[in-house]
């Protein structure tokens, strides 16, 4: 099983996502600097978390057109899996592999916490080790996770079964008082048409260790590697 | 200015305007063998100012133990070292940048933590975890909103674009800082023991390396107004401010790791306080060497700047490296890698001189040890703060019950949860933080290994302020324990000295007792001061503020499979006190918040005691015996319970002593306590008898209440509604 993790200028979740990667995969990641034109042929390919670019212009903007994510555009047509967290989530919307934006949180601050979620779908390769319904315990980190898209596109997510995640309490409840950043309809988490690439503003790869208090994030990994393998 | 003007004449207002006095101009003059110009004038200014010199404290600084086996590198570099085993090293130092914060709070805080991660870095160590130590004027100030918010979004915005953890901090308010407030920041390291970078410039003919953001107009003498008094037109002094760009320092640190890994560096050294000529100054001095600069090849962010303006601006996210000679291509293209400038600025020669050249024509011509070496060194005259009594529990008025005194003292500006500061902190980027903050010291992993490292930031300069050798001592001693209690041993500290005006004898003795208590503690616990920052002339208007000595502490978890956190775990364990209640209510929470008195002697420490409950605890943690410890600091015993149950969602019931004061034993600041929970009382007991350390049960956990003696209680609901509410509804009140 082979992955690899894309690294920005100003990336700094990457070792993070190589450990997440690396734990569930048995093997290392590759690491492709943004200046490259080309990828290796892997199953999986991560975007971390991190201030690409310092977050200047536009968080992801400035990454979404770096070389290679021409080749990672490809690469999600031709259906490998694609995760992009954090910072990693707001390079793909911006680079037009998923849809809608991550604007400033509501509360207009940084927010690092833990959060529970609610796996909407597990019928994905990000979530097939999750049962449907359940909720999850990942800590989040960001200044700009508040998602937005027009309504017709929020239907049409939650009608194709493409929001995969939605910030809710410990019980499962989604409603206002549990939607940590303002994003509409709660969600933390989606997926393009093919199923092939995922955006999430949560952290799963800092809850994979006992130590880090949780491991509710490893399954998210567990189920790449179940869905390529 | 134009820049070929090196003949502006000096006139006694121009060496007035550069903080010089006429002592210290005729040593100038002395020195120099002639009037200096322009250029070398601003050179003498920042470097003999008092946060570049340190020509005030530099008598006392010296008396603070530095040694241990363990010590790599003791204060006088940019930041110290210990060994942590296994060939590693923790490379730490906290720094203040108060000043800058007062004027503009988040660029202010955001370039200290900028500041204190490149010092940390220079040495070729990767920050591992960053920390702060914050005093702000009363919530009720005009102005305190407004700086907390600043800083904190400050703090936050340079080192979660890092990418490095802040795990850990303290946070006061009292009305002595509404005028200066302090932000002291602290990064704390990781480096190959054997891979240390130093700073002393070596190799004649070697050049001199320039790299990191271009140079720019921003904090001209900002090293001078840090050590000058505020007055009311302060804020005229906000171009002074640098500005930061954290982005650009990632790549720099990136670039500069990458750097480290070959074998190409001499020396180098980090562009803070009194930018070029600081960190050219003390490379040479320290090597022993002559440099000659050639001013015209700095990268340069405006046009028409001068060689004044370049040597004293303090533009952030800039290094001096001294390389190997035929090494500046394959470094330059790390550099080029990274997108950032990378000039070569100079070589290194023999005459043990500064030549600054400005287009083949010299700018400026010193002599480097007079400079850099024999800065002015004052003995200022001290007299010690008198001693206050000790408060007699039986001048309590009781008035208030227990339960409600609990209850104020919990949702208090001084003890009211600061959640709402480090949630705006990334404190868990990097995968490896174990202990979040909220708890007593913040814990994270040493990559790869079990192994982790403590680190905390503590001071109760109310403590300092009425007794400043306790209060020195109770500093370092806060901190031991903190660490202590996640199970860390404590190896080294750093501190970070803030007072008033030194130039007040009253002030110096509070300088001068700090510091003898400080060292007192140090080497009764074995735990050096690796390295320091002084910060003088936190003064506005002629109020100083309140003596604040903030030590940050380092120490090592061996086994993380072995930590504790302050969470009650489970609700069938007993409740044990560790250390001898001696009721302390002098300058207490208590007293202050529930009673109206900032009075009395503060809780004297007991340093063999200290260490004796301290080796307990940690042994006990590192048995496998004890899993949740908590030391007992701010508000006393009944606090410390309070804020185990609230992190655990287990409440706890607390017995009254038979005899003495309820008030005393309750709410007493007793110094060298802990409070541990186990299912194995017995054990515990019979450890502490062996140790000679007093040891008692205290009470039992369980329930979802508070509970004194099986009667009052306040339900954990309601505790942390009061204890998690103050700080948000403070703040919102700002928006409105």
């Amino acid at each position: 099983m082979k992955s690899a993790v894309i690294l920005f200028p100003g990336i700094n979740r990457e070792n993070d996502a190589i450990a997440a990667l690396e734990q569930a995969t048995g093997t290392k990641p590759t690491v492709v600097w943004h200046g490259e034109t080309e990828l290796p042929k892997t199953d999986i390919i991560m975007v971390p978390g991190g201030f690409s670019y310092g977050d200047y212009l536009r968080c992801g903007a400035m990454a979404a057109k770096s070389p290679i994510m021409r080749a990672v555009a490809e690469r999600a047509k031709a259906g490998v899996t694609i995760l992009g967290v954090c910072n990693g989530f707001q390079i793909l919307t911006e680079a037009g592999l998923l849809p809608g934006a991550l604007m400033r949180n509501a509360s207009l601050k940084f927010i690092c916490k833990n959060t529970h979620l609610k796996i909407e779908n597990t019928n994905t390769r990000f979530t097939n080790q999750y049962k449907t319904g359940e909720v999850v315990d990942y800590p989040v980190a960001h200044h700009d996770g508040n998602f937005f898209a027009d309504s017709e596109t929020l239907d049409r997510l939650e009608g194709e079964g493409r929001v995969v995640l939605r910030y809710c309490d410990a019980n499962g409840v989604v409603d206002p008082a549990t939607n940590l950043n303002g994003s509409q309809r709660n969600i933390a988490g989606i997926i393009n048409e093919a199923g092939n690439v995922l955006g999430m503003m949560p952290h799963p790869e800092n809850a994979i260790d006992p130590l880090h208090g949780g491991t509710d994030g490893r399954n998210l990994f567990k189920s790449l590697v179940e869905a390529a393998s | 200015m134009s820049a070929n003007d090196f003949n502006t004449p000096i006139t006694p207002e121009l060496v007035k305007e550069h903080g010089l006095n006429e002592e210290e101009y005729k040593l100038v003059l002395e020195i120099m063998g002639r009037e200096p110009n322009i250029n070398e004038l601003g050179i003498f200014s920042v470097m003999w100012s008092e946060h570049c010199s340190y020509k005030s404290s530099k008598k006392w600084l010296k008396t603070l133990p530095t040694k241990a086996d363990w010590v790599i590198q003791g204060p006088g570099e940019n930041a110290g070292v210990i060994d942590i085993g296994d060939g590693q090293a923790a490379v730490f130092k906290m720094e203040s940048h108060n000043h800058p914060s007062f004027i503009e709070p988040y660029q202010g805080a955001a370039t200290g933590v900028g500041g204190i991660m490149r010092d940390v870095f220079t040495m070729g160590a990767r920050p591992v975890a960053n920390l702060n130590a914050l005093r702000f004027g009363e919530p009720d100030h005009p102005k305190t909103r407004h700086l907390l918010s600043g800083v904190v979004e400050g703090i936050g915005g340079y080192g979660n674009c890092m990418g490095v953890p802040t795990i850990g901090g303290e946070t006061n308010f009292h009305a002595s800082y509404n005028g200066n407030i302090l932000v002291n920041a602290m990064t704390v390291g990781l480096a190959d023991a054997d891979n240390i970078f130093y700073s002393a410039a070596a190799g004649i003919g070697n050049p001199v390396v320039y790299v990191g953001s271009k140079t720019g107009r921003d904090g001209i003498h900002g090293a001078t107004m840090a050590s000058a008094e505020f007055d009311d037109d302060s804020d005229e002094k906000r171009p002074t401010v640098q500005v930061g760009d954290p982005f650009t320092e990632k790549l720099l640190l990136e670039a500069c790791l990458e750097l480290m890994a070959t074998d190409m560096i001499v020396a180098i050294q980090d562009m803070g306080a009194a930018g070029l000529t600081s960190s050219s100054f003390e490379m040479a001095s320290k090597g022993g060497v002559g440099v000659e600069l050639w001013l015209d090849k700095v990268p340069m962010r405006e046009e028409g700047m001068t060689p004044y303006e370049l040597m004293l601006s303090e533009s952030q996210e800039r290094m001096l490296m001294v390389l190997k000679p035929g090494c500046e291509d394959a470094a330059k293209a790390i550099f080029d890698k990274w997108e950032l400038d990378f000039a070569v600025i100079g070589i290194l020669t023999d005459t043990k001189r500064m030549v600054l050249k400005w287009h083949g024509e010299v700018a400026g011509d010193l002599p480097i040890d007079p400079l850099a070496e024999a800065s002015p060194e004052y003995d200022r005259p001290w007299e010690p703060t008198p001693k206050q009594d000790r408060i007699d529990p039986a001048s309590i008025s009781g008035k208030v019950s227990h339960v409600d005194a609990l209850k104020t003292l919990m949702a208090s500006s001084d003890l009211a949860s600061r959640r709402w500061i480090w949630e705006q902190y990334d404190h868990l980027v990097m995968g490896n933080t174990i202990v979040r903050p909220g708890g007593d010291a913040g814990v994270v992993r040493v990559s790869g290994t079990n192994k982790g490292i403590a680190a905390t930031t503590d001071c109760t300069p109310r403590y300092v302020m009425a007794d400043p050798v306790e209060g020195g001592k109770q500093a370092v001693a806060e901190a031991y324990r903190n660490l202590v209690a996640t199970g860390a041993k404590p190896l080294a500290i750093t501190d970070n000295m803030n007072f008033g005006n030194p130039e007040r004898p009253r002030i110096m003795g509070q300088f001068v007792g700090a510091c003898q208590g400080i060292a007192e503690a140090c080497i009764a616990l074995d735990f050096p001061v690796v390295s320091g920052n002084v910060s003088l002339y936190n003064e506005t208007n002629g109020v100083g503020i309140m003596p604040t000595p903030a030590i940050g502490g380092v120490g090592v978890i061996s086994d993380l499979g072995h930590h504790a956190t302050i969470a009650i775990k489970r609700d069938d364990s007993a409740l044990i006190m560790i250390g001898a209640a001696t009721g302390e209510l002098g300058q207490s929470l208590y007293l202050k918040t529930i009673e109206g008195r900032e009075e009395g002697a503060p809780p004297p420490v007991d340093l063999n005691a200290e260490k004796r409950a301290g080796t307990l605890v940690r042994e006990l943690i590192e048995l496998g015996l004890v899993r949740t410890c908590h030391d007992i600091a701010d508000g006393g015993l009944l606090v410390a319970v309070a804020e185990m149950s609230l992190a655990g969602n287990i409440g706890a019931d607390l017995h009254l002593p038979e005899s003495g004061s309820e008030v005393a034993w309750l709410f007493g600041e007793d110094q060298g306590r802990y409070v541990i929970a186990t299912r194995d009382p017995d054990k515990v007991l019979n450890a502490a008898g062996s140790a000679n350390v007093a040891a008692v049960i205290i009470g039992q956990a369980g329930g979802d209440a508070v509970t004194i003696d099986g009667g009052a209680k306040v339900s954990l609901a309601e505790l942390r509604q009061l204890n998690e509410g103050w700080m948000p509804s403070y703040m919102a009140e700002a928006a409105q």
